[in-house]
């Protein structure tokens, strides 16, 4: 959107003068941490009332309730404290985008319609300020998510986006935060729109709805084609040798798909738009993740049936029909899990992704059990994305990615008393903080 | 359009039908008493096990029990948690069309007022969020933009209603990139002045001016004439003028959109030169820097809970600014700019418990009687007093909690929003919505055989059919929700 030189030097600048001067991260080398006499809410199996959580080489080493603290391990006490597993936020633009209307801090989306190649965790930036004022909030892994809309999209939302990628929220680089580099591969399902905005003359078009179902319907068959392309190079790769075939970096980065070992998220809102996208993967045998979802509760038969899981985009929305009901996406988490679909929450945003608990708990109060809210923004996604073994609860041996609040990690005025990121006690300090510390200590002038 | 308009039309009917089934005939107030509830009163502390008697759209009474009148309806509100409507500083609902006359950089003659739709849905939405009184506000393209006017969120009650009656009117200005337009560059357009900081306080000292030599002529002109001068000739009117004359003889609020402290002093300083006073600073979200500043010159300071990095000038945006502001002495208050933040305001204030250390009232406070103060209409409502409207919302926990759901809200002592019939009544709405369809279906077959040469794909458009963006103010970051293309919502 802007093409502005000054804002280019400006951006700069600011990127320069705002660099944080240390990082925020703890420096310490690998040790071994024991919380005492805490509360933990593991998330398999019951609650520990008084229990001791053992952190050992980046791993959870031992928890419950009468596990001995080893030698030599830092003591953390507790008492009134309560241990969760840190929050996992589905679908964030983390690291690719800092300040979303200035486009050279934006690396969110690529141009052209079918960007299968391109992996997020190419340029997801260690330094962003994003990461530690979001980590901060008890959120400490995450999924960078290419051409994922979000605020910064401007407009250009790739039909094949790219791969998703899923990294803990401190390390010095990505190769030391990174969880996994590809999850999955963004699939925005083509929408019938009558009306469109030209970011070029900046106005708004509008054309018959037969002009847009033939757009819609040229997109899909595009799609269809290069799945059915993917398909046989996959086929080619697996029958000959490297110079049996010609290279093509699009397709190989496909081939993952077809084979059924590369997830796809497709992003769909619109019933219809969803109907399609489960009948295609179902056709086409893609294992379909539904981003979005906004009215996945009207084909919520359909999406159990297929067993498609949803990760949501946040419940804090206005309906989309203004005859729809004023709640309809706050009572849809409920909806969802009394029909038996399985699904995850994100935040769909940087700047926004410390109100994940807060949308959870919006859920709740909607008639969403709580401990299925818990799990939405923990397991779930960590499940739905295949790293359910390691992140997402509690349990010995998986990534010690642990948070110590004084309170429920959903609840507004609840504070991260402790952060655990990759088995390293990590700093709550970020620019917003720093921030108020520097101007709440200004003298009077 | 056919398709939607009969089922909002519709759902309009009915929520009315709702108010007044709720309460007397929708022309005579009700009165109601409200019972055993917590009543977070703002300015009088909390009263466990309360009731409140509502007579005549005011608040009559308020105590641990109040005597019912025998005709008066009956609210239980056991284990529920009573607030004063929720007020909102800075909201572009009810507004026909857009928000922003773009056009110039000097926009005074444009006026909200004459723009008000009662119809449209977000009213009842925020209503559904406690909201009960807004400030609708031009929109940020222009150095000095159009004019604002409060209303209240009467849903079901035509337009001409709508206005609070005697708050004063106010005008937006607005400072820093949206008016320099940084953001909305259109090819082939030549920029508009201003492109700078600079040139933005340089427009409003030209604006301001031309108005001083205005109110010159017009004072020079009303003394002849009062001294009886009969061939006096008065000075033409200026409409883009006359709004500023109002700011220079404090009958009209100015509501600056603003960001970084740079700009927050330089309006200060002109609005000294001038002789006018700010009355609120909105977004403001650097104000945290420059918060004596703005305590000193009785300003207040409108601002959101944790918006940020969304622009440059968003980059140095605290969630502490809303505590720190009102540490340092500032009249502080949340607002949301947008239709869905507004329906969670009392979630987005308690926010400042957590980032700066507020007490719960005090955080509760950034959204009722602190924006009564800002609006200057304190003295009717923002608090649960005696004599005060009768504007309530009834959560179903503590409000500063995100597990708080709205279960009543009332405004001038009638119930306009009710969780439970909203509830209870969707399968009629769902009905009637399905019968019109069918009915408009048929009737365009019906037109199709007539015409058989009728473009057949066009002819009918699909129910289900995108929702075309019909309101999309170019001054709205707004929480991610709809990634559809939106017109630079920066």
């Amino acid at each position: 959107m802007l093409r502005n030189a000054t804002f280019a030097v400006l951006s700069l600048l600011l990127l320069v003068c705002l660099a944080p001067t240390a990082s925020a991260q703890a420096q310490q080398p690998a040790t071994t941490y024991a919380i005492t006499h805490a509360k933990i809410t593991t998330l398999v199996g019951l609650t520990i009332d008084d229990g001791t959580l053992v952190i050992k080489d980046g791993k959870i080493a031992a928890v419950g309730a009468s596990v001995e603290v080893p030698a030599g391990a830092q003591i953390i006490d507790g008492k009134g404290l309560q241990v969760y597993p840190g929050l996992f936020d589905a679908v964030t633009q983390m690291g690719l985008s800092e300040i979303s209307a200035v486009s050279s801090t934006v690396d969110s989306s690529e141009t052209g319609n079918f960007n299968p190649d391109v992996i997020a965790a190419t340029a997801v930036s260690p330094s962003s300020e994003h990461i530690p004022v979001t980590r901060a909030s008890g959120i400490t892994e995450v999924l960078a998510v290419p051409a994922s809309g979000g605020f910064d999209s401007g407009g250009s939302r790739s039909v094949v986006g790219g791969q998703a990628s899923a990294f803990s929220l401190a390390g010095w680089t990505m190769d030391d935060m990174q969880i996994k580099r590809s999850v999955a591969m963004v699939i925005n399902w083509p929408t019938i729109q009558t009306r469109t905005f030209d970011f070029a003359t900046f106005s708004r078009k509008d054309r018959p709805y037969s002009e847009a179902k033939q757009e819609y319907e040229k997109q899909v068959n595009e799609l269809t084609d290069w799945i059915d392309r993917a398909r046989h190079y996959a086929q080619a790769i697996g029958h000959g040798g490297p110079s049996d075939f010609e290279r093509d970096v699009k397709l190989e980065a496909l081939a993952p798909v077809v084979r059924g070992q590369l997830p796809v998220l497709v992003f769909a809102d619109r019933a219809r738009d969803i109907r399609n996208a489960v009948e295609f993967c179902d056709k086409q045998k893609l294992k379909m993740i539904l981003a979005g979802g906004e009215e996945a509760y009207q084909v919520k038969e359909l999406l159990r049936s297929k067993n498609v899981p949803v990760i949501l985009r946040p419940m804090l929305s206005l309906p989309r029909e203004e005859d729809d009901p004023y709640d309809v996406l706050l009572s849809q988490p409920a909806q969802l899990y009394e029909a038996g679909v399985k699904f995850a929450i994100g935040s769909f945003d940087n700047s926004f992704a410390r109100r994940l608990g807060q949308n959870a708990a919006n859920a709740v109060a909607h008639g969403l059990p709580y401990e299925q809210a818990l799990k939405a923004v923990t397991i779930y996604p960590a499940q739905i994305f295949g790293l359910g073994d390691q992140v997402g609860t509690i349990e010995t041996g998986k990534i010690a990615n642990v948070i110590v609040t004084n309170g429920d990690p959903l609840e507004l005025t609840t504070d991260v008393k402790y952060l655990f990121i990759r088995g390293q006690l990590t700093s709550t300090d970020n620019r917003h903080k720093r921030l108020y510390e520097k101007y709440s200590n200004r003298p009077k002038p | 359009m056919n398709g939607r308009i009969p089922s909002v039309t519709l759902l309009s009917l009915f929520l009315f039908a709702v108010a007044a089934d709720s309460a007397a005939p929708p022309d005579s107030s009700p009165v109601i008493v409200i019972q055993n509830a917590t009543i977070l009163t703002v300015t009088k502390g909390t009263i466990e096990h309360g009731s409140i008697l509502i007579k005549d759209g005011k608040i009559a009474e308020i105590g641990a029990s109040v005597k019912a009148p025998k005709d008066a309806t009956v609210i239980d509100a056991e284990g529920k948690f009573v607030t004063p409507g929720i007020i909102d500083c800075h909201s572009h609902i009810a507004i026909e069309g857009g928000v922003n006359e773009g056009s110039i950089s000097v926009s005074s003659i444009a006026n909200i007022a004459e723009v008000l739709d009662s119809d449209d849905v977000d009213i009842y939405r925020d209503l559904a969020g406690g909201v009960t009184t807004a400030n609708i506000l031009h929109g940020s393209a222009n150095s000095i933009g159009g004019q604002t006017i409060v209303i209240k969120l009467r849903w079901g009650q035509p337009v001409s209603k709508l206005p609070f009656e005697g708050a004063l009117p106010g005008i937006k200005f607005a400072l820093g990139e949206n008016p320099k337009r940084s953001n909305f560059s259109i090819p082939g357009q030549p920029k508009r002045y201003p492109a700078t900081r600079m040139g933005v306080e340089e427009t409003i000292r030209g604006a301001f001016t031309e108005a001083r030599d205005y109110k010159s002529a017009w004072d020079a002109y009303n003394k002849k004439v009062i001294a009886g001068d009969k061939a006096a000739l008065p000075p033409r009117r200026d409409l883009r003028l006359d709004p500023l004359v109002e700011v220079l003889e404090g009958k009209r609020y100015v509501h600056s959109h603003c960001y970084r402290e740079d700009e927050i002093l330089m309006l200060l300083r002109v609005a000294k030169e001038f002789g006018f006073k700010v009355r609120t600073f909105q977004h403001v979200l650097e104000g945290y820097k420059v918060a004596d500043e703005i305590a000193a010159a009785g300003a207040g300071a409108s601002t959101f809970s944790d918006w940020w990095a969304y622009k440059v000038e968003a980059y140095d945006a605290i969630p502490y600014n809303a505590a720190l502001m009102t540490r340092r002495g500032v009249v502080v208050s949340i607002n949301s700019d947008d239709a869905e933040e507004a329906t969670h305001l009392n979630q987005e204030a308690a926010k400042s418990i957590k980032f700066g250390g507020l007490t719960h009232d005090e955080a509760l406070k950034l959204v009722t009687i602190n924006p009564a103060i800002q609006l200057g209409i304190d003295k009717r409502v923002g608090s649960i007093e005696v004599g005060k409207d009768a504007d309530l919302v009834i959560y179903n926990h503590d409000p500063m909690s995100a597990y708080a759901v709205v279960q009543k809200t009332l405004v001038d002592g009638r119930v306009l929003f009710d969780r439970d019939k909203d509830i209870a009544g969707r399968a009629v709405l769902e009905k009637e919505k399905k019968d019109l369809l069918a009915k408009e279906k048929a009737a365009a077959k019906k037109t199709d055989e007539k015409k058989p040469d009728a473009k057949k794909p066009d002819a009918v458009k699909k129910p289900d059919e995108k929702k075309p963006d019909e309101k999309k103010p170019d001054d709205k970051p707004k929480p991610p929700s709809d990634s559809d293309a939106n017109g630079g919502a920066l």
